[in-house]
């Protein structure tokens, strides 16, 4: 029973998630009007976790019999996934009323949602990373979706909900061949022998596969099929969830597991991380560049910045696991913030998401115009925002680990990007409409953008405030 | 002794800026906030000039701070006789253009005297970082306010224009990037070395950088500053953003950001990589010499006054390449002091050609014709700058160009004589192109009546062109004032590349056999 304290302390943000579900769940049961008593609960409960995440940060170790980490890489993950949900619940208040998505279920299914990707990036016991996933995916299928009368919506949802479990299948034939192997879930004890396993075909067929669910949830080339069509058809702020906090649960376990236990540098696994890399970035960036839909270029685009960050998963080392984090933390301040102003100025029956649909938006809301002009500057890479001291700082872990060839690949492909990213600009700032766009948000919307603003300026100029939290994890 | 005044200068446009934003409700309050912070930092840079003790080469004004040590990065500034004019430049022109722009500029008026004033920060902090992250990171800032003043206060191809200029930026200063890390790295594998991007360690330790490697690292640093010179075949962005820009960018893009390159060529390459740059040295003296006869003759046949000063600028731009790379300290100082004169006297004539586009909205060469008659006073300070762009002795532009000629004749790096004698030729047609402008649009009969409403200079106008028409002459007569200012860092930078020239100074490979 005293065990039992100490772990559920010991992995408070957990707990703490699991207590704020569930009250979440209970007030929309009980009350009538619940929406708003829900958001101001779940929004108070997301900052309280990240205080509890905070809190037991010190506390590295293993909870529940060596199966769930605590404190350290747990903690820095946790704060990413819930600065990603607290962001995207105060830019959806007024978003889900626009588009009709005001059920009560929207909130608690992002918290759960969030529960999954906590579970997912702390599990040390393969079975738990596996119940995180699916914890995780299942709440994002349904959100998908949850604008039940739009047709893309519908197509979005069941499409990510089909290739979601193949690629949970996979996942999970992968933990089986691994535990096949090596007769053990847990991956602490896995790690003991890890390079006696690394020759067996069967471990490293186990690991193949769970790379493929991976790799799926990430969005890398060749399984980023589902993105561009899912975070178009999806409401705004779902994809802006899903690709921040998804993603980033899912580059949490690949560091993990693969470069921070099992440890694949060096082999040939890593090669086949290169050419996912390689793929990614060319791909993403060279379709992005005929997109029309801000959506979908988005969706490029993240699919692009996956290629970055499997640059620093390849490189491999305690560098490339800060790299990577840091990258997150840019990354999901940076999208969260732009898909955030598409929901913003999008119509309420999901249209009006076009690039050219902010033609003129300077005259009109110059405060919003300039918010994303950042956003996408950092996206391009360009000092002195977050985006570039990511790349830079993955870049620099690559070159150490020999890998210069692939930050090249990464510089040429980031000048590609340059094109399609400044298109944005140019319609804000250079073009004028006759029609003016109609923007719709409250004053929460306006505070999480101004967050979102100052992160990405606050942590680009001083890197080290992130830095100092995720050097030396493991 | 002002304390931290290199600080002051770097951050007291930035503050400006925002000084100005806040202003922006009242057009008139943000002219004169941003004016006068410029001003103020105008004035504090004079006391770099003058406490710039000229006699020690190494970096004066040092301010070093540590900033993310987790790479070893530190804020770290400083100047030295090759920034330092430079620094002083681009303080003296920020005012003049933001005089320039008061009447010419009549939209988003806030914003654009704002974007001004983060570009001279960026400016400044290119020409004083000393580390090459804030280096980078200084040098990347400068793509986004130039790319707005272009876009937003451009001429009808804009979008074009300033989406080019960014686009080459990025090519550049991307694989530089690469290059950066690498040379952190390099230390790294240093007995006892640790990653740094300190520019004063890195001119120890990159020098003993293999000479295969050496050459790519040079490449890499060589392109994007070619880049920004910009050197012939790698120009083709600047007619587009020049003939684009609004005045006052124009006169900065010529002014300031094109030295830059220049600039990055002599802090960088030839200072961190002697071999490689000796190495390369005719090959880059070439691609001066064809800059130079290449501006020339386009500009011969350009109908437009400002594409005419857009391309004169490859050319003379191509004077300072030739210069840098004969590695002697007379065509180095020349190289300086020219890249001085250039920024005065083409900041100027886009002045001029401002001043004359806002009466006529016309550029055209043969829509005038007997302006000396109508507006005298526009014709004699357009004649005093087009015979300093020229070269005419007695003004700046004669003094580097003759400095440049004379130490590549002397160089024993290039070690023929026919640089110069191609590069003179540039001087003889610089002479026909531009006078022969001056001459269609000055002299002669109106060829169009709309000439006759013409009216001369304002006050306004006079009192911005006086100052840089008095250092032209300045340089002009006396250029000691300045060049011994510079004379000992250049000679400097000459001294190490004399020991690499006569086998002193070996890369690690050499060493170690």
């Amino acid at each position: 029973m005293e065990q039992l304290l100490t772990d559920s302390l010991n992995t408070a943000p957990i707990t703490g998630m699991i207590v704020l579900t569930l009250v979440v769940v209970m007030i929309n049961a009980l009350k009538k009007k619940p929406l708003s008593a829900e958001y101001w609960v779940s929004l108070v409960g997301i900052i309280a976790n990240i205080a509890l995440a905070v809190w037991v940060f010190p506390e590295r170790g293993t909870a529940f019999a060596g199966s769930v980490m605590t404190g350290g890489f747990a903690s820095v993950t946790a704060i990413l996934f819930l600065t990603a949900a607290g962001l995207t619940l105060m830019l959806s208040r007024t978003y889900i009323e626009k588009v009709g998505a005001n059920f009560g279920e929207f909130f608690h299914l992002i918290l759960l949602a969030t529960l999954g990707m906590m579970t997912f990036s702390s599990g040390v016991d393969l079975l738990v990373t596996f119940v995180g996933l699916e914890l995780m995916s299942v709440p994002l299928f349904v959100l998908a979706g949850i604008t039940r009368r739009n047709v893309k919506a519908n197509e979005a949802a069941l499409k990510y909900f089909l290739l979601g479990a193949f690629a949970t299948g996979f996942f999970l034939y992968g933990i089986a061949l691994i535990y096949g192997t090596t007769g053990s879930t847990k991956i602490l004890e896995i790690v003991q022998n890890i390079s006696a396993y690394k020759s067996e075909p069967l471990f490293l067929t186990g690991a193949g596969l769970m790379l493929v669910g991976f790799a799926f949830k990430i969005g890398a080339v060749p399984f980023h099929m589902w993105v561009p069509d899912v975070y178009e058809g999806s409401p705004t702020m779902v994809s802006a969830f899903m690709s921040t906090g998804a993603k980033a649960a899912a580059f949490s376990g690949l560091l993990l597991l693969f470069t921070a236990t099992f440890d694949f540098t060096n082999s040939s696994m890593n090669t086949v991380l290169a050419v996912l890399s390689v793929a990614s970035m060319i791909i993403g960036n060279v379709v992005a560049l005929s997109q029309s839909n801000f959506k979908r270029m988005l969706a490029y685009s993240s699919i692009a910045h996956a290629g970055y960050m499997l640059i620093g998963i390849t490189a491999g080392g305690g560098m490339s696991i800060a790299g990577v984090l840091f990258y997150l933390a840019a990354y999901i301040l940076t999208n969260i913030g732009a898909f955030g102003i598409i929901s913003i100025v999008e119509n309420s029956d999901q249209t009006g998401t076009n690039i050219d649909d902010l033609r003129g938006l300077y005259e009109r809301h110059p405060a919003l115009s300039v918010i994303l002009a950042v956003f996408m500057f950092s996206l391009i890479g360009l000092p002195p925002f977050a985006g570039f001291f990511g790349k830079y700082y993955i870049f620099v872990a690559a070159i150490e680990s020999g890998y210069t060839w692939l930050t090249i690949v990464g510089v040429i492909t980031s000048m590609i990007s340059v094109y399609y990213y400044l298109r944005v600009v140019v319609v804000m700032f250079f073009q004028s409409s006759e029609q003016p766009v109609t923007v719709r948000f409250g004053a929460e919307g306006a505070f999480a953008l101004a967050v979102a603003t100052a992160g990405v300026l606050l942590i680009g100029i001083f890197p080290s405030m992130v830095l100092d939290w995720v050097n030396g994890l493991f | 002794m002002i304390p931290h005044v290199l600080n002051v200068v770097l951050f007291l446009p930035l503050i400006g800026a925002a000084a100005v934003m806040l202003a922006r409700r009242n057009d008139n309050a943000a002219r004169w906030t941003g004016l006068l912070f410029s001003l103020l930092t105008f004035i504090l840079s004079l006391e770099l000039f003058f406490a710039y003790d000229a006699a020690n080469p190494a970096m004066q004004f040092v301010e070093k701070v540590s900033w993310i040590p987790a790479l070893n990065v530190s804020y770290h500034v400083g100047l030295d006789g090759i920034s330092l004019l430079l620094v002083m430049l681009t303080s003296f022109l920020t005012p003049i253009v933001l005089i320039s722009s008061w009447r010419s500029i009549s939209q988003k008026i806030a914003l654009y005297v704002a974007m001004m004033l983060i570009l001279e920060t960026a400016m400044i902090g290119v020409f004083s970082a000393l580390d090459t992250f804030l280096f980078y990171v200084f040098w990347e800032l400068i793509l986004i306010p130039m790319y707005f003043i272009i876009g937003i206060w451009g001429g009808k191809d804009r979008i074009y224009a300033t989406v080019k200029f960014f686009i080459y930026t990025m090519v550049g200063s991307l694989l530089m990037l690469i290059a950066i890390i690498w040379l952190g790295y390099y230390a790294t594998t240093l007995p006892g070395g640790v990653f740094t991007t300190d520019i004063t360690q890195l001119f120890d330790i990159a020098p003993t950088i293999p000479m295969g490697i050496q050459g790519w690292m040079f490449a890499a640093f060589a392109l994007s500053f070619l880049i920004k010179v910009p050197a012939f075949p790698l120009h083709t962005w600047l007619p587009d953003a020049h003939v684009q820009a609004p005045t006052g960018g124009s006169v900065i893009l010529a002014g300031v950001l094109l030295k830059m390159g220049t600039y990055g060529l002599i802090r960088f390459n030839l200072q961190l990589f002697p071999h490689a740059s000796l190495e390369f040295a005719s090959f880059l003296s070439v691609l001066g010499v064809v800059g130079i006869i290449y501006g020339a003759l386009v500009s011969m046949v350009q109908k437009d006054v400002k594409k005419l000063v857009a391309y004169s600028s490859v050319s003379h731009m191509g004077f300072i390449l030739l210069g840098l790379f004969g590695v002697t300290v007379q065509g180095l100082q020349g190289g300086l002091i020219q890249m001085v004169n250039h920024g005065l006297s083409t900041g100027a004539l886009f002045l001029i050609v401002g001043m004359i586009y806002d009466r006529r909205h016309t550029r055209m060469i043969e829509e005038f014709g007997g302006l000396a008659r109508q507006i005298p006073i526009f014709s004699t300070f357009f004649m005093i700058v087009t015979l300093s762009s020229v070269g005419l002795p007695g003004l700046n532009g004669f003094v580097g160009e003759f400095l440049i000629l004379l130490g590549s004749f002397q160089s024993d790096v290039l070690g023929s004589p026919w640089y110069v004698v191609f590069a003179a030729s540039g001087v003889v047609f610089a002479a026909v192109y531009m006078l022969w402008m001056f001459q269609r649009v000055v002299f002669g009969v109106s060829r169009n009546p709309e000439n006759e409403k013409i009216v001369d200079l304002n006050s306004r106008e006079i009192g911005l062109l006086l100052p840089v028409v008095l250092f032209i002459v300045w340089i002009g007569v006396y250029p000691s004032t300045f060049l011994e200012k510079t004379e000992p860092s250049v000679q400097r930078v000459v001294e190490k590349l004399e020991k690499v020239q006569r086998g002193e100074y070996l890369t690690s490979s050499v060493s170690e056999q």
